[in-house]
């Protein structure tokens, strides 16, 4: 396995599984949904296992439904387990949202109220997930799309206090700040010089496209685009106050070509690698 | 707001039957941005549907398998996350369409679809050797017929009494042309994974006879027990040709025929 540090990764498609399996770039990753390879066994089990073995490999799950009033499904999580331990992935990850309530699975990350009683909630979700992967996982910052009344914690402290309680890491998706403050009518900036930098593992960037009903009003989370210019921007400032942290480039709809994202994921690795470019000028 | 009753509202609103007379949740409706929510989840359900069906997305074009595979992810929503092994029932429920009837092998067609994930997901398992058989009948002769082989993990296996659902299939997954004639006949179909882990689901044509031989081996029945049911239903069936295609296809898993043969004791 090699051994440099990790910088810049890649969301893993099966159309580039076989340019993946040959890439030799230093500190690259590759970042994959577990549920996608929650099987008993096959080909996509061994695909995984064969880019194991060559490249440091996370887990980016997207359907523990942390903030679903009910535990995680225990045979999800024990799938989930059984996948880290085979894998032994460099990182988990899950988002702050829920997508299974009343016994139907929805394939979203939908919102709810940050109340106390939800942190609590959601502090033992997390609390029971690391107990079965014996491990900590980091949790996703969600896009935002709706006004929301009844929020009783800001965000960036209902994370950190997650972090608190449950010893969780964080990762950070900057397209999602973008996305949520241009929804909401917020400011990014503030959110950010908000985030609780020091618990962040991880740093998503992603692209996003404007509603075709409401255009730039309502900007869509689609992962089907390059990384926009205003989040590469956040993402440096990101980078200048809190250091470098490993980074994965986003894209699941219209894919390029692997040589078209592995020069996106070039921009960050270059970022990573010269935190003194970084800084603010005097 | 409490966190149960707001997942209830929020649940049922996604699915388009918010509970009246919420204040809270007409608020969320009235914003643009509910249509976002209102979308993504049908969306991926749908994609999920033709992902896993694609031969009958091809038979019935896809206005009309978005109408199906809406009214069946309303009727059975996932219960996890795992969208690749998603659309369980969707045969059945193909079978239930009325609008459907003029198709009514495309159940059938869709079972072969459903086959072909749930070996795809299957577990691994060492195939039974081709040579297993004819070692074990050196050894000893009776032996053989008391046999019992284990259905590897990954094999499927289907009969069709009335429709070519397999030829259909076949030209779906082969690219070949789908409106091609037919021979208006009931077949078979075996799909396995012969070649380990990392190999990819194969399928053979496979007589009534072979389908009924898996069913009864699958049950626990000794292999000559499920020779003669096989016989029985298909009685001109080439059975050693049909077995020695199930070995050669790796139908069967790696439970030594040592181990089921009758206990020597006296």
């Amino acid at each position: 396995m090699p051994t440099a540090p990790l910088t810049a990764g890649l969301g893993l498609k099966p159309e580039h599984f076989d340019g993946a399996l040959a890439c030799t770039a230093p500190g690259l990753w590759w970042e994959v949904h577990p549920e996608n390879y929650l099987a008993d066994g096959g080909p996509r089990l061994a695909w995984l296992e064969a880019i194991r073995a060559c490249h440091p490999v996370a887990l980016h799950g997207v359907s523990l439904s942390l903030a679903s009033d009910a535990p995680p499904d225990a045979r999800h999580l024990a799938r989930l387990a059984a996948l880290a331990a085979r894998i032994d992935p460099v990182l988990v990850s899950e988002h702050l949202a829920w997508s299974a309530w009343g016994g139907a699975w929805h394939p979203d990350l939908l919102p709810f109220p940050r109340t106390t009683e939800s942190l609590q909630r959601i502090a033992d979700n997390i609390g029971r997930t690391q107990d079965a992967l014996r491990r900590p996982i980091a949790i996703e910052n969600p896009s935002h799309y709706l006004h929301l009344d009844g929020h009783d914690w800001a965000e960036t402290d209902f994370l950190a206090e997650l972090v608190r309680r449950t010893g969780c890491l964080l990762l950070l998706d900057v397209n999602n700040v973008f996305v949520s403050a241009r929804n909401l009518g917020t400011d990014a900036r503030a959110y950010l010089d908000a985030f609780p930098l020091h618990a962040v593992a991880e740093i998503h960037l992603a692209g996003h496209h404007p509603d075709p009903v409401h255009g730039e009003a309502l900007l869509i989370d689609s992962h089907d685009a390059p990384v926009d210019e205003a989040v590469w921007a956040l993402y440096a400032d990101v980078l200048a106050r809190g250091g470098p942290r490993p980074t994965l480039i986003e894209r699941d709809g219209n894919l390029p070509a692997l040589s078209t994202l592995l020069d996106e994921r070039a921009r960050a690795h270059g970022l990573l690698s010269s935190p003194q470019a970084l800084q603010p000028c005097a | 707001m409490r966190l149960s009753p707001f997942l209830d509202g929020f649940a049922a609103a996604v699915r388009g039957a918010p509970p009246p007379g919420a204040a809270w949740l007409a608020s969320l409706l009235a914003q643009p941005g509910f249509a976002v929510y209102r979308n993504t989840g049908p969306l991926g359900l749908r994609e999920a549907l033709r992902a896993n069906y694609p031969t009958v997305l091809q038979l019935v074009g896809q206005p009309c398998f978005d109408t199906l595979a809406d009214a069946f992810a309303t009727a059975s929503p996932p219960g996890d996350g795992r969208l690749m092994a998603y659309g369980e029932g969707f045969a059945a429920h193909l079978q239930e369409q009325p609008a459907l009837q003029d198709m009514p092998y495309l159940g059938a067609v869709a079972q072969l679809d459903r086959a072909w994930t749930e070996c795809h997901l299957a577990a691994d398992a060492p195939c039974l050797p081709h040579d297993a058989l004819t070692t074990l009948t050196a050894l000893d002769g009776a032996g053989l017929a008391q046999a019992r082989l284990r259905p590897h993990p990954a094999a499927r296996w289907l009969w069709s009494p009335q429709h070519p659902a397999f030829t259909l299939w076949q030209r779906h997954r082969e690219g070949l042309p789908i409106d091609a004639p037919l021979d208006w006949h009931g077949e078979g179909a075996l799909l396995a994974r012969p070649d380990g882990a990392l190999g990819a689901v194969r399928w053979w044509p496979l007589p009534h006879a072979g389908c009924v031989l898996l069913d009864h081996c699958a049950a626990g029945a000794p292999l000559g027990a499920a020779a003669e049911a096989a016989l029985a239903a298909d009685p001109i069936a080439p059975l050693p040709a049909t077995v020695d295609l199930l070995l050669r296809a790796g139908a069967f898993s790696t439970t030594p025929p040592e181990a089921c043969r009758p206990c020597p004791c006296p």
